[in-house]
């Protein structure tokens, strides 16, 4: 950038010309630098626009793709178009006469609200007293916490099933999935306590000074402070009892009538094999809710991620 | 140590609170955390059906399943392939989309909300959608490339060779996360560094080796290692992928043996669901889980060791 403004060509136009009409007409040598940078710019311009384009083209093809093959006919979405013939929308009602179709929604609401709340309620003073408390061993509780966030959940999951189907019984349900959520989420507690390491101490103490004991502090002052960090986490948690498809599968496999959308989802292809306009309308249904709950609370949920982004 | 009774009765006071605090999740700990991995080694030791109580066999699992299970090794070196070629191509790409984003100044929003959609979608329903679209008969993608002349286009899932890279191009469709986490990482770059850069004569390559890299390092780290570490669960798409692919029911009737086409899918994740749930052993299932619990915790303490911020205090 800095070495334009000193080219030959431009330090030549500069002495040409009569210095009355260097103010109007001709270019002096700045004005050329200017420009030439102007230029510069939006050649940058353009070349990141449809880089950034064709990428996004890229990105949303699949949306459209399947869109377009749900409103298809049966035999059209084998075929080779790409534009239905008929806009069949009626493929959209037919996929809930699958049996289960409606019980899996309603599984999957009922897994999906009530872990959520659960974990927010639980998980909330937990994140708190690591990010504000001084006490023995918080270090080590909050490297326990991390440790409890990258464990893959294969690594404990034959006990854990032996566990609930042996001694609680519970198998068929979505109860194993649900009740350790009272318990505290490991993730929402870390995201949580990033967030909360965030707010200046004095708000603490001056509710302190007020009288406030710890809960009070924490229901008066920081949770209408973290509201940003909790909606985060609710929609992360909400977000992943959606998609959940491993614990329904260890856990609900053998009772259809307890299975969630993510789970059903796989066998209604099974189920109907070569009807792709049903299983693609079934598949984007199944992403609808997490898209729309998405657009509106894009804010707190790029928050989230960048909060669990670590700063450097 | 002679700390004045008022004192002392107040830090216990204090610690009182905390444990109340903490409670939900210091039970939780130990029934979902601290009990389960014990157990995990306890079972790992014996044999176990789930009818007959477990009975101890030493070290005969670890044998069975390291030198006889068919698909153990196999499992190992697609998790190892997956993990490398992953991790990479996700942190690269991720890195790449984030610069982009944050050259974009018209429209931002639509491109940040187009690159970051598809992370939401259910993987489940990602998944499937792939296998519609890459389907080698009747998919669009293959419409495509045969209209652009590729006479023998790849079978995707359906081929041993090219399941993993669809499998690949899977998850780098779902890229949004880390492109979020790039993306605040490069606007943190403090902009004195780059009109100093610029002030010594360094050109773009320059500024973004000595400049941007040298900032945006502790997320490459963070980026790889939570990666491998995601990579170890892989387990949802490889399954589903190949059950949509060979057309083959799950679900209830639970006879779909993971690793199509031809074990190229496998992953660790997959192998311990099949030795626990489908063959019902759970003591062998127990050691595929012992391994992965030390990779995984190889990995997370490298991240705590790292400068990461994971464990930073106020």
């Amino acid at each position: 950038m800095s070495n334009v403004a000193t080219t030959p060509d431009s330090a030549d136009s500069g002495l040409t010309s009569k210095p009355a009409r260097a103010n109007k007409g001709v270019p002096n040598s700045s004005a050329i630098a200017f420009r030439k940078a102007k230029r510069r710019r939006t050649l940058e311009w353009i070349a990141v626009h449809s880089v950034g384009l064709a990428v996004a083209l890229v990105f949303i093809l699949p949306f459209v793709f399947l869109f377009l093959t749900s409103v298809m006919t049966d035999d059209q979405a084998l075929s080779s178009n790409y534009w239905p013939t008929h806009w069949v929308w009626s493929n959209y009602r037919a996929i809930f006469d699958v049996p289960g179709f409606g019980t899996w929604w309603k599984n999957t609401v009922e897994y999906a609200v009530l872990g959520t709340l659960l974990t927010v309620v639980s998980s909330v003073p937990v994140a708190y007293a690591l990010a504000k408390f001084r006490f023995p061993g918080r270090r080590l509780a909050m490297m326990l916490v991390i440790s409890m966030m990258m464990l893959p959940p294969q690594v404990i999951i034959i006990p854990m099933y032996l566990f609930w189907a042996k001694q609680m019984n519970m198998d068929g349900t979505l109860w194993p999935l649900i009740i350790p959520m009272a318990f505290g989420d490991a993730f929402s507690i870390f995201l949580l306590r990033q967030f909360l390491l965030t707010i200046p101490k004095e708000y603490l103490d001056a509710a302190k000074v007020d009288g406030c004991g710890e809960l009070r502090t924490l229901i008066k002052v920081v949770l209408p402070m973290a509201k940003p960090a909790i909606s985060a986490v609710a929609l992360f948690q909400f977000f992943y009892c959606w998609n959940d498809y491993f614990g329904p599968q260890i856990y609900a496999s053998d009772n259809p009538a307890a299975w969630t959308l993510s789970y059903g989802l796989q066998s209604f292809h099974g189920a109907h094999h070569t009807n792709w306009n049903l299983t693609m309308a079934a598949t984007l249904l199944v992403m609808a809710p997490v898209i729309i709950v998405f657009f509106f609370a894009q804010k707190a949920f790029i928050e989230g991620v960048t909060l669990t982004g670590v700063k450097g | 140590m002679s700390l004045a009774p008022a004192l002392r009765r107040k830090r216990r006071k204090e610690l009182a609170t905390a444990a109340g605090f903490l409670s939900p999740w210091l039970i939780g700990f130990g029934v979902f955390f601290a009990y389960p991995l014990i157990a995990t080694v306890y079972f790992s030791l014996t044999h176990y059906d789930g009818f007959n109580p477990p009975s101890f066999v030493g070290f005969k699992n670890y044998d069975y399943v390291i030198t006889k299970f068919p698909f153990f090794w196999q499992s190992v070196r697609n998790t190892a392939w997956l993990v490398v070629v992953m991790v990479t191509l996700r942190t690269i790409f991720g890195m790449g989309i984030g610069m982009l984003i944050t050259k974009i100044k018209t429209g931002g929003g639509f491109f940040r909300t187009a690159f970051y959609l598809p992370y939401l979608a259910p993987p489940v329903a990602a998944t499937i959608a792939f296998a519609f679209l890459f389907n080698p008969g009747t998919g669009p993608v293959n419409h495509y490339l045969a209209d652009l002349g590729i006479a023998h286009p790849p079978g995707w899932f359906n081929d041993p060779n090219w399941s993993k890279p669809s499998l690949v191009l899977l998850s780098l469709w779902g890229i949004g996360d880390l492109m979020v986490i790039f993306m605040a990482a490069l606007l943190d770059v403090p902009a004195e560094q780059y009109e100093a850069a610029s002030l010594d004569g360094a050109n773009s390559w320059h500024r973004w080796r000595y400049v941007t890299l040298p900032n945006i390092m502790p997320i490459i780290m963070f980026a790889v290692i939570t990666g491998v570490i995601q990579t170890l669960q892989y387990y949802t798409q490889a399954i589903v992928a190949g059950q949509v692919a060979s057309g083959q029911i799950g679900g209830s009737g639970q006879q779909f043996e993971p690793g199509y086409p031809n074990g190229s899918t496998w992953t660790l994740p997959q192998l311990v669901y099949n030795i626990g749930f489908q063959r019902f052993d759970y003591g062998a299932a127990c050691v595929v889980s012992i391994l992965l619990f030390l990779i995984a915790m190889a990995c997370t303490s490298l991240l705590m060791r790292r400068r990461s911020g994971l464990m930073a205090e106020d």
